[in-house]
């Protein structure tokens, strides 16, 4: 007896029919439970940021019951809005100048390295690029110790305090323009430069007028973590600072948070956040308006899988 | 003319790398010879400051011992904090895996068109400073916070929970809280370059879905899972901040902590150093082996 080959091949489609449509069940199931995760992560990740936001527009001194909303610790309480509290202002202006100058030094260095390290083989680069690597992981605590010790009890004249505080920050922040540039520059690869140079230019000009244009997307990612990265620096600027005038708002928030802070604390915090937003969403149109120009990929996976 | 120019160029990258090189030798390699200098050196006996000795082949061990002692000797009294550091890090590390994995898997797979939107939001933390993340929660936890009126219910159910002094729960929540976002990004960019043709195909071949988590989807992302938990450990290992906003008390002391104190204590400066080259000695292979995952995906890339 023998049975016809149609119907057992409707039977078998049929069967890998239910198959997929199972898997594809499943598969929806997952993607539901996936972003249900996802969204709590976020919940939890981001509330409670947004409440020390919120109160920072509080009426009272509390920072836990809300009594109305109210500018009192932005601007008109006399003595302990940020604009009336002379320490608040003076953390939120020297932060934000750490920041610039840290980033001035930092990014030139890292971006000049980089391009050094792509052409030039050899154990010195490679193992200044090993310890610069280092930098990335090692605790803050002990870059910060040992500057500390190093002004304390070698450079003596040099003293802690703002140039301490940059010095420390560049050199915990360099593997950033670094590893930036670096991967930036292997999908570049040689070719634009040999035919550059093909052309009759010099080895300045090619990198001067091929390469650093296009390592431009790359310059401009990592200045704009470096500088929000130094805003929110804590263990370097603490250690090397000297005295109140050195204070940054990261040192304002760990000095006083757990001593019956107002919400002019929660009000300074949201300051930083505000500048570090606005450099961040100002550097995305400056990235997105040269990436579209030269036609490349804008998405932010591609931004996110270079770091 | 042409042997002009390879001159130039033969000194070019040099001197293009040269100011970076000098700035890791005089400020990130002289600084960690002081600290063992003055971890090897003595203090001096009248004002309690430490004498740094610079020449190794004088370096005195005493501190060191003193150190060593209060580790491992009769009067180890750094030892619950070095133990507590482990316990905090390991359970911080595994619950950051296991928070991030699935969301970073979300992000990768399912997100769609909601990609962009959503990482942002996962970056979001990278931009808000650690101490403002912290501060959210001291305000969230306080005794009259918004955590304690929802378990009371409005004071309704008299339960009171002291959540930030020395709450073990607190500090280990605050550091998962403070350190996730680090892990989530290298494992999305892990899970990213897994092509779902792949998962297709081992679908098609009859994987079951633990299957496929067991057998493709967790040895692909083993790179991401490396390099995240190496990124948060690493500088966990070094964290007095979280345990002093969050709890403030000896209870919840950490390594970071111990030294964080030992650099406050007068003559006690060589102590926090010699603490410190313990500490650094121990991390140096798992910081090796970062720099050399990061080498590696260079060369894959």
């Amino acid at each position: 007896m023998t049975v016809s080959a149609a119907p057992a091949e409707a039977i078998l489609e049929e069967s890998r029919g239910a198959h997929r449509r199972r898997l594809r069940g499943t598969s929806d199931a997952r993607a539901y439970g996936l972003a249900t995760i996802t969204a709590v992560y976020l919940l939890w990740a981001l509330v409670p940021v947004a409440i020390t936001v919120l109160f920072s527009f509080n009426e009272g001194r509390s920072r836990s019951a809300w009594q109305g909303f109210s500018l009192r610790w932005y601007t008109w309480d006399p003595t302990g809005s940020v604009l009336n509290d002379e320490s608040i202002r003076n953390a939120l202006s020297h932060t934000v100048l750490l920041a610039i100058l840290a980033t001035i030094i930092t990014v030139p260095i890292g971006v000049l390295f980089a391009l050094a390290l792509d052409r030039w083989r050899g154990r010195l680069p490679q193992g200044a690029n090993f310890l610069a690597l280092i930098t990335f992981v090692i605790p803050e605590i002990a870059l910060a110790i040992g500057l500390l010790f190093m002004v304390t009890y070698l450079a003596t004249p040099f003293g802690l305090g703002t140039w301490a505080q940059v010095v420390g920050l560049v050199t915990f922040q360099l593997a950033y323009p670094i590893v930036i540039c670096r991967a930036r520059l292997l999908t570049i690869g040689a070719h634009y430069e040999e035919a550059a140079r093909d052309l009759g230019a010099s080895a300045i000009g090619a990198v001067r007028r091929v390469i650093l244009p296009m390592l431009f997307p790359a310059i401009l990612v990592s200045a704009i973590l470096v500088f929000a990265d130094v805003l929110d620096d804590f263990v370097i600027v603490r250690y090397l600072s000297s005295d109140a005038s050195t204070e940054t708002t990261s040192m304002r928030i760990y000095q006083v948070a757990r001593a019956a802070p107002t919400p002019a604390l929660n009000a300074m915090a949201t300051i930083i956040l505000v500048v570090s937003l606005i450099v961040i969403v100002a550097g995305w149109l400056v990235y997105r308006r040269w990436t579209l120009k030269q036609g490349e990929n804008t998405d932010v996976a591609s931004l996110a899988n270079t770091l | 003319m042409r042997s002009v120019a390879d001159r130039s160029t033969r000194f070019l990258w040099p001197v293009l790398g040269l100011p970076a090189m000098v700035w890791i030798a005089i400020f990130f390699l002289i600084p960690l010879y002081v600290v063992f200098c003055v971890a090897f050196g003595t203090v001096d006996p009248i004002f309690r400051s430490p004498v740094p000795i610079w020449n190794p082949l004088e370096w005195q061990f005493t501190q060191v011992q003193v150190v060593w002692d209060r580790l491992v000797g009769p009067d180890n009294f750094y030892l619950p904090a070095v133990l507590r550091t482990l316990m905090y890090v390991a359970i911080a590390v595994v619950a950051c895996l296991i928070i991030a994995f699935p969301v970073a898997y979300f992000t990768a797979r399912y997100a769609g068109k909601y990609k962009g939107l959503v990482l942002a939001l996962l970056v979001a933390p990278f931009f808000i400073s650690y101490m403002m993340r912290m501060l959210a929660w001291i305000n969230l936890l306080q005794p009259d916070g918004l955590v304690n009126s929802i378990i009371t219910m409005g004071g309704a159910v008299p339960l009171d929970i002291n959540w930030l002094s020395g709450n073990p729960y607190t500090v280990v929540m605050g550091l998962i809280y403070g350190y996730v976002p680090y892990m989530l990004l290298p494992l999305f960019a892990a899970l990213d370059r897994i092509s779902p043709s792949l998962i297709e195909a081992a679908r098609d071949l009859g994987a079951s879905g633990f299957d496929l988590f067991r057998r493709v989807i967790l040895p692909m992302s083993l790179p991401g899972i490396v390099a995240g938990t190496l990124l948060i450990s690493l500088p966990m290992m070094g964290d007095y901040f979280t345990s002093d906003m969050l709890s403030k008390s000896p209870n919840t002391a950490m390594i970071g902590n111990l030294i964080n104190l030992s650099i406050a204590t007068p003559g006690q400066s060589g102590q926090a150093g010699a603490l410190l080259i313990l500490v650094l000695l121990v991390l140096l292979i798992p910081m090796i082996l970062y720099t050399r995952s990061n080498a590696r995906a260079e060369v894959r890339s």
